[in-house]
């Protein structure tokens, strides 16, 4: 393993400790007395630090440390958890999360918010922690106490390079074995400091019978000649401090001058130096120093690499698998493609035939949904990003937030979550922005000071529903209305249902805040929040009441891959609509149909007339008014709730692989993407919504000037 | 990427060479993935004339376009000979249907000339220099401005 | 004969710097992701020496250092604490616990297979 992939390694064990972090602090909010949870933070934030050192990332380290030594306050309860601290600790913890992406990307944090946390975290510490903090700053790479511990003729000689000669008197107790040492090794150690003579005093051997195997009964006189200073002989023996007598006596003669050139110069930067001076060590290593090899060690010595983390995993290459997910779309085309060819033949009733393509069908589908599996990941970390995004905006609006997420465990397809992230945390923050009321405003309706926001996922009926809840003033429809009707988006003259109103925010270059705020006045409006989820098949609806507050719903397709369809015809052509958009299908009634002025069209459904939309029409496909033939579908469309499109005929109903058009050419306006049929031609996927808004009898939409397809420059 | 403004050098390039609207165009070979014959295509709603519609590419939907109505050359004429050359720049990758192919030309990169000052600027645009063969003049299509749909018909 | 390491850490990066480090100086290298798996680990490795993390989930390294020294494994294998602090009290702590010595971290190759060798005779 390369140096650059264990700092790869690295970076992503910071992402995961971060999430940790996220949710310990989460966790820490709700009950900050509970030592599992203050622990796992302080664990996080140590992990993180302890990995930053090894890579000399200074920085990193040093706030690390200090964030650190705060929560070990709270951990050894000298320190209590209020709302202050913890709103600290989160920014902290935002702050770290920064100083990772900046030390993983090599470029320079923001110096200035860093500086700032840190001074609030060090007020907490006192004087004593502080002068520490200093120590650690100055040297915060140096392997500081490590030396000490650690090296063995790897110092500069005294002032001269004349041998002294050291009485040692060691007299271990029966701890120092228990613990693991080893008198031999020590010796060992000794020995390569310069000539050691060593004698066993065995004057307190007990009689044989009486020999207790755990006492401690040697006791040793060494004679060191060495050029070494004391200190170096009291570092062999640090780690049997006070597990043993020791005294050392120097005897101040020297015992001869030796013509010793300089140790390597390296010595002195406290690097390692060739330690290859001739021991004449006595006694020599034993044999029994290592246990002896046991009958199991063929077999635990099989390479075992972290055998049991918290699940085991396999890291694979995006690519690999968006390929296999390629192939497995094509499996099924081609699956539909023989069954239609089957069918074509018009064979005599098979049975088995019939069973075994049914068979293949279903172990495609299986295999798709296993495929799919692979890229699906849970909406987690997508949720704890919006804790910051909601404290970021709770500090500059001056509102008091909560976050609730609800479902985190929910998955979502990868490309999914990475798109939605933007959208999201526009959402977020406009819910913080104009949802919420002010504290004082709160207070005088008798409402929570803090106002919350709910974000939730979960899967309903082969969907994905995310929602974005806040418990906020409502959305207020008279000034959206009048908003709208000063930018010339509705006239004057229309009369919306509330469900229309709401819907007014999708618009284009919307925007609700009577003042531009500094957070939610970015020229993002939620036009753009609603064209990112469409490009992802999904679709956004709002619902609100007044004083009890608003939610945003995103729905999603469960996979980007792959939906159910009704193959229809569209004048000549054939086309696919999403199954799920579709409520009922109507074979009209004459009965039922009702003209409106020259070119509308009703169908009275169960007593409501639903406008029908001619497909062929609204895609330019014909120019003729359609004659009252065909098949209804109804749809409910955001733009203009219950809606029949007319089609020519419905054929089929599959599965269908999805192609994005946008690839290679644009997006068109009504149609979503396309899929590959049985025979090998392509088929146009309808949006019902995008469909609905080219008629020009859309309510508060200008008239439809034919979109021009946008295409990808290269 | 070709570039005629650079310094001639005698490394040699090829093109294959096919005809639109009547008059003789190339493309780098480099940019060609295959040559297909015609298949009817999904025609696309709202899109302008050049844009014939999508086909199936072994699993990618590309989209194909009638060069020489794109060139401003008038519809293409039903011919057997028709083919569609695939072609792909950066990402994307397109059809463009051609009335028919002729020939692989292999030349320097001195033998490309500047386009000859011509009023308008969408042609110059979408022609990177022409090489002369014989008595006749080949074009040298610049696939970037067929790929940017901004100006419609070129 | 190689000298079996089993490091118990729960940092990732650690781990693998352990065993690029070891697997380097000769060592042959086990590990652990926690005081739980490192005290199972311990009973199949058999290992000649144990480094540990004084910080982790579902047992620590005290918890480490006293189940391997009174446990049922009962043994006198040296232990070395991997850690942070440099400090006398945990070093103290340690080595009341049964801890046979200690490593700061961050540290360096030649270091930590200075401790080893020093405390397992292990001839690199």
């Amino acid at each position: 393993m390369s140096n650059s992939s264990i700092r790869d390694t690295f970076f992503e064990e910071c992402e995961e400790l971060l999430e940790a972090l996220v949710e310990g602090l989460a966790a820490m909010e709700e009950n900050a007395s509970d030592m599992e949870v203050v622990n796992a933070v302080f664990r996080a934030v140590h992990s993180i630090k302890g990995g930053a050192g090894a890579f000399a990332l200074d920085r990193l380290v040093n706030f690390a440390h200090t964030f650190e030594t705060v929560m070990d306050k709270v951990r050894s309860k000298q320190l209590a958890v209020n709302e202050e601290l913890m709103l600290l600790f989160h920014r902290s913890g935002d702050q770290l999360a920064d100083l990772v992406e900046a030390a993983r990307d090599e470029r320079e944090p923001n110096a200035e918010s860093e500086a700032a946390i840190l001074k609030e975290l060090s007020a907490y510490l006192g004087d004593v922690e502080s002068e520490e903090e200093i120590a650690f700053d100055a040297a915060p790479l140096a392997f500081d106490a490590a030396p000490l511990a650690l090296d063995i003729g790897e110092h500069d000689p005294p002032t001269g390079t004349e041998l002294r000669r050291f009485d040692i008197r060691f007299c271990p107790t029966p701890a120092l074995y228990a613990n693991g040492h080893e008198p031999l090794l020590l010796f060992d150690a000794l020995a390569e400091l310069g000539p050691l003579s060593v004698t066993a005093d065995l004057s307190r051997l007990p009689e044989f019978d009486r020999f207790d195997p755990e006492d401690a009964v040697i006791n040793w006189r060494l004679t060191l000649l060495t050029s070494e200073d004391e200190t170096v002989l009291h570092e062999v023996f640090e780690f049997v401090d006070a597990l043993c007598d020791l005294e050392i006596a120097v005897s101040d003669e020297p015992v001869v001058a030796v013509d010793e050139p300089p140790l390597d110069s390296r010595a002195s930067q406290g690097l390692p130096a060739p330690t290859d001076r001739a021991a004449l060590a006595e006694p020599k290593a034993q044999e029994d120093t290592t246990p002896p090899p046991s009958a199991k060690t063929a077999t635990a010595s099989a390479p075992r690499d972290e055998p049991r983390g918290p699940r085991p995993t396999l890291r694979v290459d995006l690519d690999r698998v968006d390929r296999l997910i390629n192939t497995v779309g094509e499996l099924i085309i081609n699956q539909a493609m023989i069954s239609q060819r089957i069918e074509e033949l018009e064979l005599p009733a098979v049975a088995h035939l019939t069973n075994e393509l049914e068979a293949y069908k279903l172990l495609a589908r299986d295999i798709q949904e296993g495929v799919m599996a692979i890229r699906a990941q849970p909406v987690k970390p997508l949720f704890q990003r919006m804790s910051r995004i909601v404290r970021e905006a709770a500090e500059v609006t001056g509102k008091k937030v909560k976050l609730v997420t609800v479902g985190d465990s929910t998955e979502v397809d990868k490309t999914v979550i990475e798109r939605l992230a933007d959208p999201l945390t526009h959402m977020v923050r406009n819910a913080v922005d104009h949802g919420l009321e002010r504290p004082e405003k709160r207070a005088e309706l008798g409402k929570d000071t803090t106002g919350a926001i709910r974000l939730s996922a979960s899967h309903r009926s082969g969907s994905v529903f995310i929602e974005i809840a806040d418990d906020g003033a409502g959305l207020n429809r008279a000034r959206i209305l009048e908003k709208a009707i000063e930018k010339g988006l509705v006239s004057p003259e229309a009369e919306l249902s509330e469900q229309e109103v709401d819907n007014l925010l999708f618009l284009p270059g919307f925007s609700t805040a009577a003042e531009v705020s500094n957070l939610s006045g970015r020229g993002v409006g939620m036009d753009v929040v609603k064209n990112a989820v469409a490009a992802l098949g999904g679709r956004v609806s709002i619902t609100s009441s007044p004083g009890a507050g608003t939610t945003f719903t995103i729905v999603l397709p469960l996979t980007l891959a792959v939906m159910d369809g009704f193959v229809i015809s569209i004048a000549d052509q054939t086309m696919v609509i999403p199954i799920a958009s579709i409520i009922e299908t109507i074979r009209p009634n004459p009965r039922d149909l009702h003209c409106i002025g020259t070119d509308g069209e009703v169908i009275s459904v169960r007593g409501a007339y639903v406008p029908i939309v001619d497909v062929a029409r609204n895609l330019g496909l014909s120019s003729e008014r359609a004659d009252s033939s065909g098949v209804l579908l109804l749809v409910s469309t955001e733009g203009q709730g219950l809606t029949a499109l007319r089609v020519g005929a419905i054929h089929d109903q599959r599965q269908v692989v999805i192609k994005s058009l946008e690839s290679n050419y644009g997006a068109i306006a009504g149609v979503s993407a396309a899929t590959i049929l049985g025979d090998g031609k392509i088929a146009l996927i309808l949006d019902p919504d995008e469909l609905v808004k080219l008629t020009p009898a859309a309510i508060f939409l200008p008239p439809a000037s034919p979109p021009r397809p946008e295409l990808r420059h290269a | 990427m070709l570039d005629v403004s650079e310094a001639p050098t005698e490394a040699q390039f090829e093109f294959i060479t096919f005809s639109a609207g009547d008059q003789s165009f190339c493309l780098e070979i480099t940019q060609i993935r295959e040559i297909r014959r015609w298949t009817p295509v999904t025609k696309l709603p709202h899109t302008p004339d050049d844009v014939l519609g999508v086909m199936n590419l072994r699993g990618a939907v590309i989209p194909i376009f009638d060069l020489s109505a794109r060139f401003g050359l008038g519809e293409t004429i039903d011919n057997e000979r028709n083919v569609v050359i695939v072609a792909a720049a950066g990402g994307t990758t397109i059809g463009l249907l051609v009335e028919s192919v002729s020939e692989i030309l292999s030349v320097a990169k001195s033998a490309i000339q500047e386009t000859p000052d011509i009023k308008s600027e969408a042609a110059r645009q979408a022609i990177l220099g022409v090489i002369s063969v014989g008595e006749s003049m080949v074009r040298v299509v610049n696939l970037d401005a067929v790929l940017d749909n901004e100006g419609g018909t070129v | 004969m190689t000298t079996k390491v089993l490091a118990i850490d729960d940092s990732r990066t650690i781990r693998n710097l352990l065993r690029v480090s070891l697997e380097g100086a000769g060592f042959e290298y086990h590990s652990a992701c926690d005081g739980v798996e490192g005290v199972e680990q311990f009973a199949e490795v058999e290992p000649d020496v144990v480094i540990t993390d004084i910080n982790m989930p579902n047992m620590d390294g005290f918890g480490v250092i006293d189940n391997l020294r009174s446990g049922p494994n009962r043994t006198t294998v040296p232990i070395i604490v991997l850690t942070t602090e440099s400090g006398p009290d945990l070093k103290a702590r340690a080595r009341e616990a049964g801890a046979t010595g200690w490593i700061v971290k961050p540290f360096d190759d030649a270091s930590l297979v200075s401790v080893l060798r020093r405390l397992t005779g292990h001839v690199v």
